[in-house]
């Protein structure tokens, strides 16, 4: 028998971003139990990154915003593929849940009359973002963390969940190992929630931490819970390129919000060569209007720097592909120019973008209100996830919700810059609710021991697999680091079906040489056996994201394909569900993306 | 490429030792990349907390060559390579295993300090009004990222282990965020005096300087904290008039 320890809580939640920390909030006001599961230290998760702001129709700068506008650009963004019920609720809820964080103590820069300010962002009409210099995010999850201390919260910090535990077809807890001692834990619980993030160390060049390993939706697909649009993996388009060390540090959109562009190696403004059609009446044609735009003019059209991501990513690769990149490989992100526009620009820029500031100074030796930025795109944000009901965010198993980037539906095809803050704030409130009002409607349920068992056992195999003279001995960190490199070189922003084949064959190799991973020294604090027991989440992830890409034949959002570079209209009404079937292997099933109601649709039409 | 030596702590609270790791530095390198390349290929097992890589979460604090530092935002280029370079873990907390310590302390002593209590809201969709200015300072404060260098350095924790009897330069800022929050209602002096040991701080500005967001700790927190205190507690005029309930 294995040794583990028991907990148990009415409500489970696994992740303490904004998502995680939203939705214990929630299910401890609810008046149930809650314990929160964190892989790293409390605050420490990759909300703490996020720079630019929550997107949310407060309508405090510009007063033609409305929740109507935020929705039907939220749609346009995702393309149209997205939960139109999901897109909805997000725009209505989100200056509510903005205001909410206020009144736990939030501190957003305000506007001159003293309501908080908001700044223009990629994809926004209007400008729509609350933010607190380029630093939102740690504003956001302290905020949430110093709240949710108080509310009796059992908080599990640097655990990870290996799987979850099932009675029958419900969720009944989770498997769980501490780093400090690597001793197993069993949560027990009657709901639990996802909210995991991402899954951006599938590749080589992220914006993300060690934390995002995709083990949430590899958790839930395991448990037997659908996943979809994992073809859609945005690639932010400026991360930063050199030095080597730093490659991949995300560079906020804010830069571009207050007036930053994008320039090619012969210093050409190469965003005003390809405007797609979808956004032509509402992006600027010359430099002056765009000027006017980012400060404030309510008469201009905003500039192309501002488009969506997904073609902001594609834009700069092109101008590198075509040789016109920077010596680093990126392109120039340059705010410096403002100069010639701004008094105290020097001032305005430290200011507006503080720690944008720092990061170059300290990491590149880049003073960016002297020079130019180079930048290039960098893996960021998965769109697809867990599929969840857009009101109480549970999943296709009973008693399992999810919320935040590791569930899907709100962004479609490609999210929108700012849309994920306020993504965690209205869905990590709902599961919260969701999941605690399951917690009071149901019973107990009980722990599969056995299953338990066999969790811990194959959890311990790599400290056993040292013994074995016979088979070669495998690092956890050369299988994870081939591959990123893979995942990123086939599989990456531009994709096409020889390059992608040659994927899956690669991932079945990689499971190959997991199953036969070691690892030295013991359990206590072993970064190496944490990195072999993140690698079967990776690779199930990656594959997913690779068979959806290669089932979706068209180019859409953030999917692109060189084999099939326009969009097709019948997929454009489709959603791929991933599943896996009795036999375990991996299903790919097309689905009609449901229906919008009339009066939504009117708002689309009227807005186009 | 030239080589680096690093001499890395390598054990638990119980033992241990120094080892030397000599690996490959290139340009732009800081010294988590260095670290991360002697786990990959030489020490799988050596434990180190980082997060984002880019000086926003404080998670990867350890002492190099004996100064408190964020290891992701030290470049190499900044510190001399012809010798060994020497990396501890924070010296105030129990070690857990090489370069982690157990930072569990900082996190009950915040549980202990009394919550942001707003004003009723100014306006009918319970919103309020505040003007940047008035917010300014506070916002210094937010810029926190709870790295706990700060803690690490003060020698009321590092040398004189009053964990009990005082919160350290980290939660101070803390308290002063909520003391000075346009929108706060509640008092924290008494705390300050007592279960908080703001008293134990004489100010030596060891903080200040170690910490990576330059929030100035001790001038625009802890002194005018200290200041709130005196005004409440020793101010005989001040309990004269409130005697007389003039204030």
């Amino acid at each position: 028998m294995s040794q583990y320890e028991t907990h148990e809580h009415d409500v489970l939640v696994i992740g303490a971003g904004g998502a995680g920390l939203r939705a214990a909030i929630e299910g401890s006001a609810a008046g149930v139990s809650v314990g929160i599961i964190c892989k790293s230290l409390l605050g420490k998760a990759h909300t703490v990154m996020a720079e630019g702001g929550i997107a949310a129709a407060m309508a405090n700068v510009d007063e033609r915003d409305n929740w109507k506008v935020h929705f039907a650009d939220t749609m346009r963004g995702g393309q149209y593929l997205n939960n139109w019920r999901m897109a909805e609720l997000h725009a209505r809820e989100a200056p509510q849940c903005v205001r909410e964080l206020e009144s736990w103590g939030a501190l957003f820069d305000r506007t001159h009359d003293g309501r908080i300010l908001q700044r223009n962002f990629g994809g926004h009409k209007y400008p729509r973002l609350a933010h607190v210099g380029d630093r939102t995010g740690l504003e956001m999850i302290r905020t949430l963390q110093d709240h949710g201390i108080h509310q009796g919260i059992d908080v599990h910090m640097e655990c990870t969940v290996i799987t979850l535990l099932k009675d029958g077809p419900r969720v009944s807890g989770a498997l769980a190992y501490d780093r400090e001692r690597g001793r197993f834990g069993v949560f027990k619980a009657k709901a639990v929630v996802l909210a995991t993030g991402g899954v951006g160390r599938a590749y080589e060049i992220t914006s993300n931490s060690w934390e995002y390993t995709g083990d949430g939706l590899a958790m839930a697909y395991e448990a037997g819970a659908e996943l979809i649009d994992m073809e859609f993996l945005q690639f932010h388009p400026t991360g930063m390129v050199w030095p080597p060390s730093v490659r991949g540090i995300l560079v906020t959109e804010g830069v571009r919000g207050e007036g930053g562009v994008l320039l090619n190696k012969d210093k050409r403004r190469f965003m005003f060569d390809d405007i797609p059609e979808l956004y032509r009446n509402q992006t600027a044609d010359n430099e002056e209007e765009g000027w006017r735009y980012t400060q404030g003019d309510k008469e201009a059209r905003r500039p192309p720097e501002l488009l969506t991501r997904d073609h902001v990513a594609r834009c700069i690769v092109r101008e590198i592909k075509e040789g016109r990149g920077t010596p680093h490989g990126g392109v120039f992100l340059d705010i410096s120019w403002i100069r010639q526009r701004l008094p105290k620009a020097s001032e305005h820029i430290k200011k507006k973008l503080p720690s944008m500031y720092h990061q170059f100074k300290q990491l590149a030796d880049i003073d960016i209100t002297e020079e130019p930025m180079e930048v290039g795109p960098t893996t960021h944000y998965m769109m697809g996830g867990i599929r969840v009901d857009a009101d109480s965010q549970m999943s296709t198993v009973p008693g399992l919700f999810a919320a935040g980037e590791c569930a899907a539906g709100l962004h479609g095809a490609n999210r929108l810059g700012g849309n994920s803050l306020s993504d965690l704030l209205v869905f990590g409130k709902r599961a919260g609710e969701g999941a605690a009002q399951f917690s009071k409607d149901h019973g107990v349920a009980s722990i599969d021991t056995g299953a338990v068992e066999a969790a811990i056992r194959q959890a311990l195999l790599p400290f056993e697999r040292k013994a074995d003279a016979q088979a070669p001995e495998e690092g956890p960190y050369k299988v994870q680091e081939d591959l990123q490199k893979m995942m990123q070189r086939l599989v990456g922003i531009v994709r096409i079906e020889e390059e992608m084949q040659q994927s899956l064959e690669g991932i079945a190799q990689l499971w190959t040489r997991t199953r036969k991973v070691s690892v030295l020294g013991n359990r206590e604090y072993n970064s190496g056996w944490h990195t072999a027991l993140d690698l079967p989440s990776l690779l199930t992830v990656a594959e997913a994201i690779t068979r959806s890409a290669l089932e979706r034949k068209e180019s859409r959002g953030a999917h692109f394909r060189e084999d099939y570079s326009a969009k097709d209209s019948t997929l454009g009404k489709l959603n791929l569900v991933v599943s896996k079937d009795g036999d375990g292997t991996m299903c790919i099933e097309r689905r009609p993306v449901p229906e919008m109601p009339g009066e939504l649709q009117k708002i689309i039409d009227e807005m186009k | 490429m030239a080589n680096a030596t690093f001499r890395i702590w390598r054990g638990t609270s119980t033992e241990g030792e120094f080892r030397n790791y000599t690996t490959e530095v290139s340009e732009g390198m800081v010294v988590l990349d260095a670290v991360h390349d002697i786990q990959a290929q030489q020490a799988g097992d050596l434990a180190v907390r980082w997060n984002c890589k880019a000086g926003k979460c404080g998670s990867c604090s350890a002492e190099i060559n004996g100064k408190p530092k964020l290891m992701c935002m030290t470049r190499l280029n900044s510190i001399p390579l012809d010798q060994p370079v020497t990396l501890e873990p924070m010296q105030a907390f129990p070690l857990i295993k090489d370069l982690v310590t157990d930072v569990s302390w900082n996190f009950r002593v915040k549980k202990k300090i009394k919550k942001f209590k707003p004003r009723p809201p100014d306006a009918a969709d319970g919103s309020w009004r505040m003007l940047q200015q008035d917010i300014d300072r506070v916002q210094e404060f937010r810029k926190c990222i709870e790295c706990f260098l700060c803690q690490d350095v003060c020698h009321v924790l590092r040398n004189h282990h009053q964990h009990d009897a005082f919160i350290g330069p980290r939660f101070l800022v803390h308290v002063a965020a909520l003391e000075m929050h346009p929108l706060d209602v509640e008092s924290r002096t008494e705390e300050l005096k007592e279960a908080h040991g703001v008293g134990y701080c004489n100010i030596t500005k060891c903080c200040t300087k170690v910490c990576p967001e330059s929030i100035t700790i001790t001038d625009n927190a802890i002194i005018p904290l200290k200041e709130r205190v005196v005004d409440d507690f020793y101010d005989p005029l001040g309990k004269l008039l409130r005697r007389l309930r003039i204030l």
